[in-house]
């Protein structure tokens, strides 16, 4: 994903001179391409998160979209307050990135373990979280952003992820994304953001033919509306995210829905448990509950 | 309009709406009411008509807390009418008590302290990449320095060579609780700046002469940091280098007496 997301980002430069990459000292092996072919476009701000974000306001208030560029929780939790103040009240177009989202950095350590950042970002109005689960998505979800900069979140796994979403553009904010749908079928299982690559692994071991797969690439507070028709046929829906099950996607879903069908919502997601574990994001997924025997329980109730 | 006539007609704006909206930060207010006359009386390229004019000088109040030193500037130069200071504070005015956007004139809002530098490098940035002639100017408390941001900034900002930016520091020595040398002291100032990179220049900040030597400033490759000694609560004597002024609002007594002095002491 991350390899995907700087060369579509170089792509979407070379078309626009007003994009701008600023990175907070991380991004080696990947933000190259960008440095290389845009120099006067690319700024290392430092290992200094508050001073990166706050120029990126202000590089985005005079007409820039800026790009920034870093890993896990440090483009977000660091520089809260300018997220909050600075680029979304002015609403400004600045697209935070964050690779590693999840527990992809599972064995660095807690620090490294990005499972809080749906829940800060979907309560700042003006924010758009982009979700990608897939490489394809990640072009897509740029796509999208660069069309109508505006605040934003992109979250990315790490690398070598399975294409599953093959569309050639996005519906859009809060509108969900086929990745098998059959007819007559009364089970929705949706996800967020890269856990989408371990969810197809699990589901091709399930075997249940009532079952629609889609993913939401993009969401935030002002999209929630969009998902009260799409899902009313359903009477189960499973969300799968590698995220705290607390404020986030499934919550964020199940706000969105008219109180009668709320309860249909059944959150697949991290339990507190894990936070402090170390080890591979797989082993900590399947301990934290994001695993098959959890999505055949949550299927089968 | 000379630039002391509008900083005396700003004070007594400020006194009336911080009375009568029974707002706080007058103090903060006072202290930079002639770096802010100074700046949107004389060195500052602004079109009041036109406040988003490409090539305006853009001005970034910190310290959003001293908004009312920058709503009554601006009203004072025609950005809108002085009958819009009346709903200072007021349910639903767009004068709100930090500094905002949303009102003609102003870039930035602020209010949590630390903010204002960062973003106004962003811009100097944006200036440089551009070519551009404009100059930022930044307004900021001296109890603010004690924010890590501010210094992140000054390092990418002399790492960049950002001469385009200049920052303006309220040292009026006294911060929310105390003094600013018995809270967390800042000095030795001059050389911490210096050793940031900032090009340095310390100033009286009720000399408008000085401010405006030092604030059209253009020599330097560096940012221009303008260190201004000013004093809280400035042309108030009941109300200078006192910290309760910080958040104490004047009653009718006292705001009287306040316009009557500021009133004086420029007739």
């Amino acid at each position: 994903m991350r390899n995907e997301f700087i060369k579509q980002l170089v792509k979407l430069a070379w078309k626009n001179d007003k994009i701008v990459l600023v990175v907070g000292d991380l991004g080696f092996g990947v933000v190259e391409p960008f440095a290389n072919c845009f120099p006067d476009r690319f700024f290392n701000a430092g290992v200094a998160e508050q001073n990166m974000m706050g120029l990126a306001a202000g590089l985005a208030s005079e007409g820039y979209h800026v790009f920034v560029y870093s890993i896990a929780n440090f483009p977000i939790f660091r520089c809260a307050e300018q997220i909050r103040n600075d680029v979304c009240y002015h609403n400004l177009p600045v697209t935070i990135v964050s690779v590693g989202g999840g527990l992809a950095y599972g064995n660095l350590g807690y620090s490294h373990h990005a499972v809080q950042d749906f829940a800060f970002m979907r309560v700042m109005p003006n924010m758009t979280i982009l979700a990608p689960g897939d490489p394809n998505e990640t072009k897509l979800c740029l796509e999208f952003i660069a069309d109508k900069p505006k605040p934003s979140y992109l979250r990315l796994g790490k690398a070598g992820e399975i294409v599953y979403n093959d569309s050639t553009v996005l519906k859009g904010d809060g509108y969900l994304e086929n990745i098998l749908v059959r007819s007559n079928s009364n089970i929705a299982v949706i996800s967020t953001g890269a856990v989408l690559q371990p969810l197809k692994q699990m589901l091709m071991n399930i075997d249940l033919k009532d079952l629609d797969v889609f993913t939401c690439p993009i969401w935030g507070m002002s999209s929630k509306v969009n998902m009260l028709v799409s899902l009313k046929k359903y009477k189960k829906i499973i969300t799968v995210e590698d995220h705290l099950a607390d404020a986030g996607f499934g919550s964020w879903l199940m706000e969105s829905l008219e109180p009668e069908d709320r309860q249909k919502i059944q959150i697949m997601a991290l339990k507190h448990d894990v936070c402090g574990m170390v080890g591979s994001q797989a082993h900590l997924n399947a301990i934290g509950g994001i695993n098959a025997d959890k999505l055949l329980s949550l299927l089968r109730e | 309009m000379i630039t002391s006539e509008l900083a005396s007609k700003m004070r007594c704006s400020a006194i009336s709406m911080v009375h009568k909206a029974s707002a706080s930060h007058i103090g903060s207010v006072l202290s930079i009411c002639d770096i802010v006359a100074v700046l949107y009386g004389s060195v500052m390229k602004i079109e009041p008509e036109n406040p988003n004019f490409k090539q305006r000088d853009r001005f970034i109040l910190s310290k959003g807390h001293a908004c009312v030193a920058v709503y009554a500037a601006l009203a004072h130069k025609g950005f809108f009418s002085l009958d819009a200071l009346e709903s200072y504070g007021a349910n639903d005015s767009w004068l709100m008590n930090h500094i905002s956007h949303k009102v003609p004139g102003v870039e930035f809002s602020t209010g949590a302290l630390g903010h204002g530098l960062s973003f106004g490098v962003g811009k100097a940035l944006a200036g440089k990449q551009q070519n551009s002639d404009w100059q930022t100017f930044v307004v900021l408390s001296d109890g603010e320095m004690d924010e890590g941001s501010n210094w992140e900034a000054l390092m990418f900002a002399s790492h960049h060579n950002l001469k385009n930016l200049t920052a303006i520091i309220d040292y009026n020595k006294l911060q929310s609780l105390d003094t600013v040398e018995s809270t967390l002291s800042l000095e030795p100032l001059v050389e911490k700046l210096r050793s940031f990179g900032a090009y340095v220049i310390e100033v009286d900040g009720h000399n408008h002469v000085s401010l405006n030597k030092a604030l059209s400033y253009t020599d330097n490759n560096k940012p221009l940091v303008v260190i201004a000694h000013t004093v809280k609560g400035k042309g108030v004597s009941f109300m200078e280098n006192k910290v309760e002024w910080h958040y104490k609002s004047p009653n009718l007594k006292e705001a009287s007496n306040a316009l009557k002095e500021i009133m004086k002491a420029n007739a």
